[in-house]
């Protein structure tokens, strides 16, 4: 044997994107995800429309740090509830992975949803696959330029739509409108509006598969979710190879059922050959799956040569039931129990949350002083915030040791959603309380609503 | 305050960033393309990285927008470092320094809130102290700038007067208050233990002065106090009823500022009293303290408030 001919060879080691022309496939996954991209879309582009008591039905007001969720207000007091919801998020992305691997990539991501809709655009301007690579290979012409231009118009159009209900997300939309039509926004809707049409128009039109395959941080760590049991786009290579043309006389006999029309391959939005084997760049978009299916039916076989399969009954041959009965296993009982747990404690407490919050501050220039008749008084400042989005006029109580009284007025009127620094003086008769640091409690109900109420502990001081 | 303590530390931190970044130009030109060797008929090769089940880490090429990203990352950072500070001591072409910003953001806040300090400023003090958004803004100027002293009821402590009474020492028309705010006082009450002699005269005096307010008092200190405060009259009056002009207690009511037991008063004839009320003119500037002298004058004159019909 000769040692094998080495040759030395100069290697970029930055690659140019190589045009990806994903075929148009129509199919049972394919309508899911459209079915996906319409109800994420009407959802975004719909909500910043909706009012709800004479405001924008969801609207992040970072300026006024008040975030409006339909009937619920959120202040920063009320941070924890977006830990809650990135902590919810996390967990079904667990869940949804262990069961059937990018469930997220491949349905619902908005990198996924906008590729469709900008595709979908691509296809009515410059048509199918193979009209698209044809016309990409010709030289300009004005046919051509006009198509090319007329579809980045619309990808533009688009894209700068999508902007703009993104900063009516934090801007209201109506004013926002109005400042459209004169022109006469301020430099961070400029910027804002401009940036999230930029980063949709690059990444739904320019980069597609690459933000999956290169920037995505999922994409890098989705893996270690997977295991044996977990639904993947798989190729049944058993049934499949020896893969090959075949006449319709010769087929059978020494070939598996793939005839190796490369459909899978064409309609692949990252591009890969799904029969070489689960791989990374895979987003579980089945695409393939409904290629194939197609196929499967012109030829007169059954369907599912490419399926959602676990790689267990690959090796095991497992039928539909079982790979079922599998997908209750410990690890996604788990998952499932946390998640729902997590649920329910966020929306119980987010609907039972009393839209009324105190924080009581001690003056801390004196310890307490001691007024007429030997009384002791203690002053503090009542920070009331009224998150309700109704007026309020609130009675203020103080309780805790023998003979402690308001020695200042006790009723406080708070407008919609404001808040409210209140002095008040609380009293203690001569000789009550021990001396020193003694626990009080503040309570303040809404008159006209008697389960708006909070209380607050604090401490009242008895002069040594 | 120069940021570096010689020229040498400016020129390292500046040659170094320099460095810095055309070390990372250099090493992504000199990454770019990379002679390899590779056996015929491979294409790939593995980096000799391998983990279990055979898994291994090849070398392939990385996306041509991802250099481009870096090479912009390069120009940006030499532009950023030609236009603002950042290399030593080069203040940047832009001349930016944060001093600049915030004196710009307070200039923008002052454009914005300004016309409505000056809408009441142009207002007589009472009647800015009748309007209730006037006074919903100076309560919480009051709770910002003037509770940590007077508390937040205003009701004062020991050493810091009670601003709800009627008991005023300087004068309680608003001009006065204003005139309190913006040039702050300060109230000195000399030590009078040597000038009124013993321990014992002292005493007396602490006696007869707690006896002008009607406090409970030995008549016989009182009645040899009351020679001895000669020495007081001078600021206090003959009656001990005070003098706004000086900014002396009245001596004849009830209300104390540092307190009214014997003790106390003792103490404060003995050894003296310094009291300062700072300046606000300064800080807060006419506008802010016009609504705080309108609405600490509201706080004593709660009546005035009430609207006429």
């Amino acid at each position: 044997m000769s040692e094998p001919a080495v040759k030395v060879s100069v290697v970029t080691m930055y690659q140019a994107r190589q045009e990806i022309y994903p075929r148009d496939v129509k199919g049972w996954y394919a309508n899911w995800r459209w079915a996906c991209v319409w109800l994420t879309q009407i959802v975004f582009y719909g909500l910043p429309w909706m009012s709800w008591n004479d405001r924008q039905a969801v609207l992040f007001d970072l300026a006024a740090r008040k975030f409006y969720l339909f009937g619920i207000v959120l202040w920063p007091q009320d941070f924890i509830y977006l830990a809650l919801l990135l902590i919810i998020c996390a967990y079904a992305l667990f869940l949804f992975t262990a069961v059937a691997g990018r469930l997220w990539c491949g349905y619902a991501c908005p990198q996924t949803v906008y590729t469709e809709i900008f595709m979908w655009i691509e296809r009515k301007i410059e048509g199918s696959r193979s009209a698209r690579m044809r016309l990409d290979k010709q030289s300009w012409s004005v046919d051509k330029l006009l198509r090319k231009s007329s579809k980045h118009l619309a990808w533009g159009a688009v894209a700068l739509w999508t902007g703009f209900t993104f900063v009516g997300y934090f801007t209201p939309t109506h004013t926002l409108l109005r400042e459209v039509a004169t022109v006469t926004f301020g430099p961070w809707e400029w910027f804002w509006i401009l940036f999230y049409a930029f980063a949709t128009y690059g990444n739904a039109g320019w980069m597609r598969e690459q933000v999956c395959k290169y920037m995505c941080p999922y994409a890098r760590f989705q893996s270690s979710m997977f295991d044996r049991d977990t639904l993947t786009v798989t190729y049944d290579a058993q049934r499949g190879e020896p893969r090959g043309a075949r006449t319709r006389k010769a087929a059978g006999a020494a070939f598996g059922s793939c005839i190796d029309c490369s459909m899978c391959v064409q309609v692949c939005p990252t591009g890969i050959d799904i029969r070489d084997g689960l791989q990374a760049d895979c987003i579980g978009c089945a695409a393939c799956i409904d290629a194939c299916d197609m196929v499967m039916d012109k030829i007169g076989t059954p369907r599912g040569l490419i399926r959602y399969a676990t790689e267990n009954a690959m090796v095991q041959g497992l039928g539909a039931a079982e790979i079922r009965r599998r997908a209750f296993r410990p690890r996604i009982l788990i998952y499932s129990g946390i998640l729902f747990v997590i649920v329910a404690l966020c929306a119980g407490s987010l609907f039972m949350r009393t839209p009324l919050k105190m924080d009581v501050i001690r003056d801390r220039g004196a310890m307490g002083r001691e007024v007429e008749e030997g009384m002791i008084e203690n002053v503090y400042r009542l920070q009331i915030m009224n998150t309700d989005e109704r007026q309020h006029r609130f009675r203020i109580s103080v309780s805790g040791i023998d003979s402690i009284a308001l020695a200042s007025p006790d009723q406080v009127e708070l407008a919609a959603t404001d808040s409210r620094g209140v002095p008040v003086r609380v009293r203690i008769g001569h000789g009550k309380g021990e001396k020193g640091a003694n626990k009080i409690a503040f309570e303040i109900v809404a008159i006209d609503d008697e389960n708006l109420r909070v209380k607050e502990e604090a401490v009242f001081i008895v002069p040594r | 305050m120069s940021d570096f303590t010689s020229g040498f530390w400016s020129a390292y931190v500046a040659i170094l960033t320099l460095l810095g970044i055309a070390g990372c130009a250099v090493l992504l030109w000199a990454q770019a393309k990379v002679k390899i060797v590779i056996p015929e008929g491979e294409e790939a090769k593995p980096t000799g990285h391998s983990w279990d089940d055979g898994l291994t880490e090849l070398n392939n090429p990385m996306p041509r927008w991802w250099m481009w990203l870096f090479y912009i990352t390069i120009v940006f950072s030499i532009a950023y470092l030609v236009l603002y500070p950042g290399l030593g001591s080069f203040k940047g072409k832009l001349g930016w320094e944060s001093t600049g910003e915030y004196q710009a953001e307070l200039k923008k806040a002052d454009q914005e809130y300004g016309p409505i300090f000056d809408k009441y400023q142009s207002q007589d003090l009472k009647t800015v102290a009748a309007d209730p958004h006037a006074r919903a803004i100076g309560e919480r100027l009051f709770m910002t700038y003037c509770a940590q002293c007077h508390g937040s009821d205003a009701r004062g402590n020991k050493g810091y007067p009670n601003l709800t009474d009627k008991d005023w020492l300087y004068g309680g028309e608003p001009a006065v208050i204003k005139a309190t705010i913006m040039k702050g006082r300060n109230g000195v009450m000399p030590p009078m233990g040597a000038a009124l002699g013993s321990d014992k005269d002292v005493e007396n005096v602490a006696h007869y002065v707690l006896n002008l307010s009607g406090a409970t008092s030995d008549p016989i200190k009182v009645a040899f106090g009351k020679e001895k405060f000669t020495s007081c009259v001078a600021c206090h009056g003959p009656g001990g009823q005070g003098n706004p002009a000086l900014g002396a207690p009245n001596l004849s009511d009830k209300i104390w500022l540092y307190g009214g037991s014997a003790d106390t008063v003792v103490e404060t004839i003995r050894k003296g009293r310094n009291n300062t009320m700072p300046a606000f003119d300064e800080f807060l500037g006419e506008g802010k303290v016009h609504l705080l002298a309108a609405y600490v004058w509201g706080l004593s004159n709660e009546k005035a408030l009430i609207p006429e019909r």
